[in-house]
């Protein structure tokens, strides 16, 4: 077992291996527990979604008091976007995508996937005080904005199998554009 | 505001110019042998012009004491207007975007201070002391490296050009939009960059062979963060501690960011903090809604990672009018994510015929290269454009057949709008015979 793992190894590896002879091997190991903080990333398929759950009923208060400064009423954009002047994204538009123009894509309308969302909030949002949100309370504005989009129904508890099972409407509407590059 | 001179004006010898292409445009050579043309006569002869220089005086700053000599030097105040335009000065809560003035610029080197930036959640303050890079995942060790853990590995140098996908989005409009070449190419700048091949510390690490991909992360506070494959990161990519020979710029990363040579700027995570092994990428907002490119019919583009083989004019260019008729040097820059430039091809008559430009050496791959064409200008109308080709095969597309592919807007966005990406064609520049340069569509 073990000889098969470092043999795989060297085959990845290989290329550097005249290089490593002169590496200093400084990189210090760290626990799980001691690296939880700081690992957030979501698969596009839902893997390493955390527990918790939450509704859009439970969102929608949420989203009020931490998300419609910027994005508006709903995510469906503050004043400086209704008067035409940059802003933050609009979240939520019954507008329908439009060929060529990236400025008529939504969250409801392009995202092949719906983890992302999740991720995304997580990670970034508010804009003025990223990370201070807990995982239920993401959940609840996921489902609140997938909601507001008609991409599930308001009911719907989203934890992360249910968000996982969500199937976004665009989720054919993309292919890569160097398939060369693509991982098998 | 100074006005800066329009591109540098050759002293003429009509006796011994070679025509390679219409409306002007002359032999390579006539430049490459220009040095030493006071001596053979071959190229463009020096010392011919009839004009009398005025007489020679003192000047003020030739009788006094200079100023005093700085710690960090900057640019001469009389350059003060060679700058950086910024898309979000007042820093409402948006993304802020700086773009480079390379009608303003020479050479193939982007200075720091100019480099283009985007930064969503504005510059994080990042004490190097205490910041640290994470790699884990699908790897036999997670490992914790500090800057000066980094500093005691094998160092490369090399240029890279850093380019936004949404670089040149205005010529998605159906019209030519009047801007100048910062506002229609500014998101693009090349640096020399140096660090530590990640491939090195992957190593350290130990790659699990079910990895595919790697996530990177910011320690910014959008923490953000781009799904890229693994070959490209047992490639050549460079987790970057210095930029053209200092240490990184807080807007483009400091203390340390991933440089991916030729793929898209987005890609190049600043800040970096994290690197995760996984077995699929993650779709991050970033690549599921902002660098994806809406195609006119069917499915739309992803996972748009190279930069493709492009080229622009830098002079003249718009607001760099031209004065009187005469020889002048025409300056471009051009780069491919692919490769090396094998060759640009420069027209004056909006693509009817073409002369190959000379390109400035050492020509390195995935960088900025600097491609000079010798042109008598006879005070007519002109349409200017470059072509550019890689070592690759690759070559840059016209904008018809650009559109033909990708599209147009119906209508006119506005200058800095990003209705779609990742836009490669040839650029055109129309002089009218009063010497104004304007953006043109031939």
């Amino acid at each position: 077992m073990r000889s098969a793992l470092v043999f795989s190894f060297c085959l990845v590896a290989g290329a550097a291996l005249a290089q490593d002879k002169l590496a200093p091997h400084l990189g210090k190991t760290v626990s799980a527990s001691d690296m939880k903080r700081w690992d957030i990333d979501i698969q596009a398929d839902g893997a390493f979604l955390p527990p918790g759950s939450g509704t859009a009923a439970q969102g929608a208060p949420l989203f009020a008091e931490k998300c419609a400064a910027c994005h508006g009423d709903g995510g469906r954009g503050s004043d400086l976007y209704k008067r035409g002047l940059p802003s933050p994204p609009v979240l939520v538009d019954d507008k329908k995508f439009k060929p060529i123009d990236g400025g008529t894509t939504t969250i409801a309308n392009f995202w092949p996937y719906a983890p992302p969302l999740f991720d995304y909030i997580r990670r970034a949002m508010p804009w003025n005080s990223p990370r201070t949100l807990s995982d239920n309370q993401v959940y609840a504005l996921t489902a609140y904005i997938l909601a507001e989009g008609k991409v599930i129904d308001p009911k719907l508890v989203l934890d992360a199998r249910s968000l996982a099972q969500v199937k976004m409407p665009n989720r054919e509407g993309f292919r890569p554009r160097f398939p060369d590059l693509m991982p098998h | 505001m100074k006005k800066h001179p329009t591109g540098s004006r050759l002293p003429a010898d009509p006796h011994v110019e070679d025509q390679v292409a219409g409306n002007g445009l002359l032999h390579r050579r006539t430049l490459l042998t220009a040095g030493a043309a006071g001596i053979v006569g071959t190229g463009l002869g020096v010392g011919l012009t009839g004009a009398a220089a005025e007489p020679l005086t003192d000047q003020p700053w030739d009788l006094e004491v200079g100023d005093n000599t700085p710690a960090y030097q900057v640019p001469s105040k009389r350059t003060a207007y060679i700058v950086r335009t910024l898309s979000n000065p007042k820093f409402e809560p948006r993304s802020s975007i700086a773009r480079t003035p390379h009608h303003l610029l020479e050479g193939s080197t982007t200075p720091n201070g100019l480099h283009f930036t985007i930064n969503h959640t504005g510059i994080p303050d990042i004490d190097p002391a205490r910041h640290r890079l994470l790699i884990h995942g699908l790897v036999k060790r997670p490992l914790v490296f500090t800057l000066d853990s980094l500093l005691r590995y094998p160092l490369t140098s090399r240029p890279a050009f850093m380019e936004c996908g949404g670089n040149s989005a205005p010529f998605f409009s159906p019209t030519p939009i009047q801007a100048n070449l910062q506002a229609l190419h500014g998101l693009s700048s090349c640096a020399e960059w140096t660090g530590v091949k990640l491939s090195l510390l992957l190593d350290e690490c130990g790659v699990d062979p079910k990895a595919k991909w790697f996530v990177a992360e910011g320690a910014d506070a959008p923490h953000l963060m781009r799904s890229v494959p693994l070959m490209k990161g047992l490639d050549d990519a460079m987790i970057a501690l210095y930029q053209n020979g200092e240490p990184l710029m807080p807007g483009n990363g400091f203390p340390m960011r991933l440089v991916l040579p030729g793929f898209e700027g987005n890609l190049n995570i600043k800040f970096l903090r994290r690197i995760k092994l996984v077995p699929g990428p993650a779709m991050s907002f970033w690549e599921s809604q902002v660098y994806t490119e809406p195609m006119p019919k069917g499915p739309s583009y992803n996972f748009t990672f190279i930069n493709e083989v492009k080229s622009f004019i830098t002079r003249p260019s718009p607001g760099l009018n031209m004065k009187e008729p005469g020889v002048y040097e025409i300056s471009g820059i051009a780069y491919s994510g692919r490769g090396k430039i094998a060759k640009v091809m420069v027209s004056a008559d909006g693509g009817k015929s073409w002369g190959e430009a000379a390109l400035q050496g050492p020509v390195m791959t995935k960088a900025f290269t600097r491609f000079r064409m010798p042109w008598r200008w006879s005070g007519g109308p002109a349409i200017l454009q470059s072509r550019a080709w890689d070592d690759q095969g690759n070559f840059q597309p016209t904008r018809a057949a650009f559109v033909a592919e990708r599209g147009q807007l119906d209508s006119e966005p506005a200058v800095t709008a990003f209705r779609n990406h990742h836009f490669n064609a040839v650029t055109s520049w129309g002089i009218a015979s009063n010497g104004a340069v304007r953006h043109v569509y031939a």
